[in-house]
């Protein structure tokens, strides 16, 4: 089971490059800063993409997780 | 910026300023500092900026600038798209949702196609067809949906006027919240970017 404890989930699965992204901006503008956000996906684009979108926004990049072809990110709002 | 020292007292062993004029002395260098630096596009606290231009008309070459243009804006940074010539049939109402790619001279398609029968009609509107199922079935979002994104993220859409002149195409031809400019705008704004990139 995961270490991260996550104040929301967002499903990615099946969204390609720029979707992540986008919404990832999306969900973690709604948190509280220090809330954990994970993020489902299928794009192994964004294992290179949502740590460089954290460390251009100033997030924390906590860490993946990987299920088969199912990856869980953790990102947690400044 | 962290926070300046205690301003000094003077050297040179003049009288020594009072404390209020000292702070007065210090905030006035912070502030013209600081004035000079953004003057310069040193500011640290700018965001970065990105500058594209999509000049191509065709679907595979509509892309590239939507999708950097939206990630960027998703990474806090500032981005405009200058649409100039033939970039502007991707903001044209009638065309944006309808581009089309060439399968002639184009030996990149993945279902490579000879030029002899690239030739024939209708043949680009098969492999526009084809490449716009790849991307349905790729998940990648269509171009008239990237464009809603960009100007929900705050992407400006800048028409060449020039071209539109040009080219005969009316404003009302184009989408909505669109702007019109020149050259002289869009290096203004591509001046101060950090990355500039011709598509």
């Amino acid at each position: 089971m995961t270490k991260y404890t996550p104040q929301r989930t967002l499903d990615c699965r099946g969204d390609v490059c720029p979707m992540p992204l986008l919404k990832t901006k999306k969900a973690m503008a709604e948190l509280a800063s220090g809330e954990i956000l994970e993020i489902v996906g299928t794009d192994p684009g964004s294992k290179n993409d949502l740590p460089a979108w954290a460390n251009r926004t100033g997030n924390l990049y906590l860490g993946d997780e990987e299920e088969g072809s199912v990856f869980h990110f953790f990102l947690q709002k400044k | 910026m962290s926070h300046h020292d205690e301003p000094q007292t003077a050297s040179g062993g003049g009288p020594a300023l009072s404390p209020e004029l000292q702070a007065l002395i210090a905030e006035q260098v912070r502030l013209q500092v600081a004035g000079e630096l953004k003057r310069l596009g040193l500011d640290p606290a700018r965001p970065k900026r990105v500058a594209l231009i999509a000049s191509k008309g065709t679907l595979d070459m509509a892309y590239p600038p939507l999708i950097l243009a939206t990630t960027a804006a998703a990474m806090d940074m500032e981005a405009a798209i200058f649409f100039t010539f033939y970039g502007l049939e991707i903001v044209k109402k009638s065309k944006s949702a309808h581009l089309k790619v060439p399968p002639l001279a184009n030996p990149a398609m993945p279902v490579p196609m000879p030029n002899i029968i690239g030739v024939l009609p209708g043949m680009t509107r098969m492999a526009s067809w084809m490449m716009q199922d790849w991307m349905k079935k790729g998940g990648v979002p269509t171009i008239p949906d990237l464009l809603d994104m960009a100007k929900e993220n705050g992407v400006r859409l800048i028409a060449c006027q020039m071209s539109l002149d040009v080219l005969g195409i009316k404003k009302e031809d184009l989408l909505d919240g669109l702007e019109f400019a020149g050259a002289g705008a869009f290096l203004d704004f591509a001046a101060d970017a950090d990355i500039t990139l011709f598509v």
